[in-house]
């Protein structure tokens, strides 16, 4: 394979912690890991936590450190989502690598080494039951030569038994300071310009995940050059202005449907996702403090079911409207029945 | 040629509409390299427009000469072998494909695409711009399977092959596609652009327009460039020299809707409903795609209802709508709608008349 282009690497991936000790923020996982290295064992770990907290890059970083370059390969087997992941590459691929036996431990140009070889199952969550039951004996089985590591968002997609068998860590979302200072650190490297206001607003709609705010920066810094404002990373990350969103609650307060109507329409002229449209409402109507709680019950009742249509591929517009009719409703106390229905 | 297509702007610097944007691209590309895009926005705001001017901003004049070419995929899915049939337009530097035509096959043509892209990586005489570039419309309808192979793929050939997506919602699009591209969002043109644009076309053609004609015109095009010019052609062949009074002819198939939605107000009967069904019927041979009409329906109830009725009837468009999705027919829905309102808006009579 050609070389990739300097300019089209990724910064997440040029920027990703190469040992353990500089992964931000989460200090329990990398005490055990540290540990690890020194002891050069560890048992079998289950990472979980939303995205972008440095889950694959700890995973990553500690197979780098206890194999080195030379026996990474060798050692070190890493699936993710889009591999193919049934039962029968649990029954075969995952299978074959995990039996097969290791030289004994000595240190090799600095590196631990130890007996054991690594299975990485990135996006563990996406795998079927099936092949998670599959998975249960052959943990046992080979414990001895090989241990496995799974990364998840939601613990609660993998079955019971594997996650018994594992330790468990949770990441936490990242604190706003941590992020900063690791997005200055890019913006040294990188040379960007970036204002107090614009890294506030890069926190914010990033929401605690740093590959996200990673990559809307390069995104702005592509099409903006290097001063970016806040304004620019508004626009590459897709958020809605908050006027929009505060004027659409607005409208709904005032209960004209017509005019609603209009401002549905303009909102999808404009091409702003409903999905964040909706994710954003939300947060704005949770907050707020001139609404009832039995109001803000009906809104978010109302969301959820329509965030649900829009996963299966119903209109936007329509969708939208459908909200837009039942927010106003909840906040002009009009009843929550249709009164001509039968 | 119809003054769509000629009139379509050949360069990003001709972009009349979104130039702020063009300049942007412009900037992108002029470093020999892109990352990966993906423009989202409503028909007709000029996505694809952008996207050719920018492949021609990319790779010269070239990228216009397009060949159509109707190939047989021979896939290798683990334990069988699949044939699927797809329409590519491709140039030397680009292939442009409709990855959702494959169906829920999707996904192998994704991937077997982009490989075999891959493998016939071009090579330039001053030996730069090693890559071609893979075009992919519709992606808000491809499968969810097909968007998870796509993240992988997407990387993976990231040295031979960048991607450039295109979609009308990117709600539909999986959060891992839209981290990894770089999102461009195109807004629906404003009116007064349509009309700019109009009148630009109008001085070009040698055309005198009345004052505020343009205007009239951008009103009911929904803000939608395309129709707002085919229109405009519409009207130029039937009657010229324009006077101020000039009707603008709707879409006839809008008209059809409109006269069953009047059908519908006048009387709410299971024989009314019949003869409904023939005219849905009518409209769905015609390729009027479902959701349009369902779509079209609600906007012509809405102007004659009253409020009160507004918030139950737009709530069952959402609910029927989405019903029609997951089912199989889209005349089931439709009609059931139908039914629906007629049951709402009788009661509704009754209630209030008597």
């Amino acid at each position: 394979m050609a070389p990739v282009l300097q300019s089209s690497q990724q910064w997440v991936e040029k920027y990703r912690p190469k040992q353990v000790k500089d992964v931000a923020h989460q200090e329990e996982v990398v005490r055990v890991l540290t540990n690890t290295l020194e002891t050069s064992n560890c048992p079998h770990m289950l990472f979980y936590g939303p995205p972008g907290t440095g889950k694959t890059t700890t995973a990553l970083a500690i197979a780098h450190q206890l194999f080195g370059p030379e026996l990474y390969k060798s050692r070190v087997l890493e699936l993710n989502a889009s591999d193919d992941r049934g039962i029968n590459v649990v029954r075969t691929k995952i299978k074959d690598f995990a039996a097969v036996a290791v030289g004994s431990g000595q240190r090799q140009g600095g590196y631990p080494c130890p007996p054991f070889k690594i299975i990485i199952l990135d996006e563990a969550d996406s795998m079927t039951e099936d092949a998670q039951n599959a998975l249960r004996r052959t943990m046992e089985t080979y414990s001895k030569v090989t241990r496995f590591f799974f990364i998840c968002n939601y613990i609660s997609r993998i079955i019971e038994p594997l996650a018994s068998r594992c330790a468990k860590f949770r990441f936490k979302p990242l604190s706003e300071e941590i992020m900063s200072s690791r997005i200055l650190h890019i913006c040294k490297e990188e040379r960007l310009n970036l204002d107090a206001e614009a890294l506030s607003t890069l926190s914010s709609i990033s929401q605690g995940d740093l590959r996200r705010a990673i990559t809307y920066l390069q995104s702005a810094a592509r099409l903006f050059g290097s001063s970016i404002s806040s304004k620019d990373l508004i626009s590459v990350s897709g958020v809605i202005p908050q006027e929009i969103v505060k004027a659409f609650l607005v409208t709904c307060k005032s209960g004209n449907f017509d005019v609603a109507n209009k401002e549905v329409n303009d909102i999808i002229a404009e091409g702003y996702p409903v999905s964040q449209m909706l994710y954003q409402l939300l947060e704005l109507v949770v907050e707020a403090d001139d609404v009832s709680d039995e109001q803000k019950a009906r809104i978010c009742k109302k969301l959820a079911e329509a965030d649900k249509c829009l996963v299966d591929g119903a209109d936007e517009y329509l969708q939208l409207l459908d909200v837009a009719s039942n927010t106003m409703r909840a906040l002009c106390n009009m009843p929550q029945e249709f009164s001509y229905e039968c | 040629m119809l003054w769509v297509d000629k009139y379509r702007p050949k360069t990003l610097d001709q972009v009349m509409v979104h130039q702020v944007i063009a300049q942007n691209l412009k900037k992108l590309v002029t470093e020999q390299d892109c990352p990966h895009l993906l423009f989202y926005g409503p028909p007709g705001s000029g996505k694809k427009t952008l996207i050719m001017a920018l492949l021609r901003q990319m790779f010269g004049p070239g990228a216009e000469k397009v060949k159509v070419e109707n190939k047989t995929w021979k896939v290798d899915a683990g334990s069988r072998t699949l044939d699927i049939e797809l329409t590519t337009l491709s140039s030397t530097n680009h292939v442009e494909l409709n990855p959702s035509d494959a169906g829920f096959q999707d996904r192998y043509i994704v991937q077997e695409i982009i490989k075999e892209i891959a493998k016939n990586r071009p090579i330039d005489t001053k030996g730069k711009k090693g890559f071609k570039v893979l075009v992919l419309n519709e992606v808000d309808k491809l499968s969810r399977e097909a968007q998870h192979s796509l993240r992988r793929t997407m990387e993976k050939y990231s040295s031979y092959c960048r991607l450039i997506l295109c979609c009308n919602s990117s709600s539909k699009v999986t959060e891992a596609i839209r981290s990894r591209c770089l999102n461009v969002q195109i807004n629906a043109p404003t009116e007064e652009e349509i009309a700019k644009v109009l009148e630009f076309i109008g001085n070009k053609e040698g055309l005198q327009l009345p004052s505020g004609f343009a205007a009239r015109i951008a009103e009911k095009s929904n803000r939608s460039l395309r129709r707002a010019i085919l229109s405009f052609e519409t009207c130029r062949v039937q009657q010229y020299p324009f006077t101020s009074k000039q009707v603008i002819p709707p879409m006839d198939w809008e008209e059809y809707v409109a006269e069953i939605a009047s059908d519908i107000m006048k009387e709410q009967s299971p024989k009314r409903l019949f003869q409904v069904r023939g005219k849905l019927y009518e409209l769905l041979v015609n390729c009027i795609p479902p959701e349009i009409i369902l779509k079209r329906l609600l906007y012509e109830l809405l102007k004659k209802l009253d409020v009160e009725l507004k918030h139950e009837v737009c709530h069952w468009a959402a609910y029927y709508e989405h019903r029609m999705r997951l089912g199989q027919k889209a005349i089931f829905h439709i009609e059931a709608f139908v039914a629906k309102f007629m049951s709402i808006y009788k009661s509704f009579l009754v209630a209030t008349f008597g």
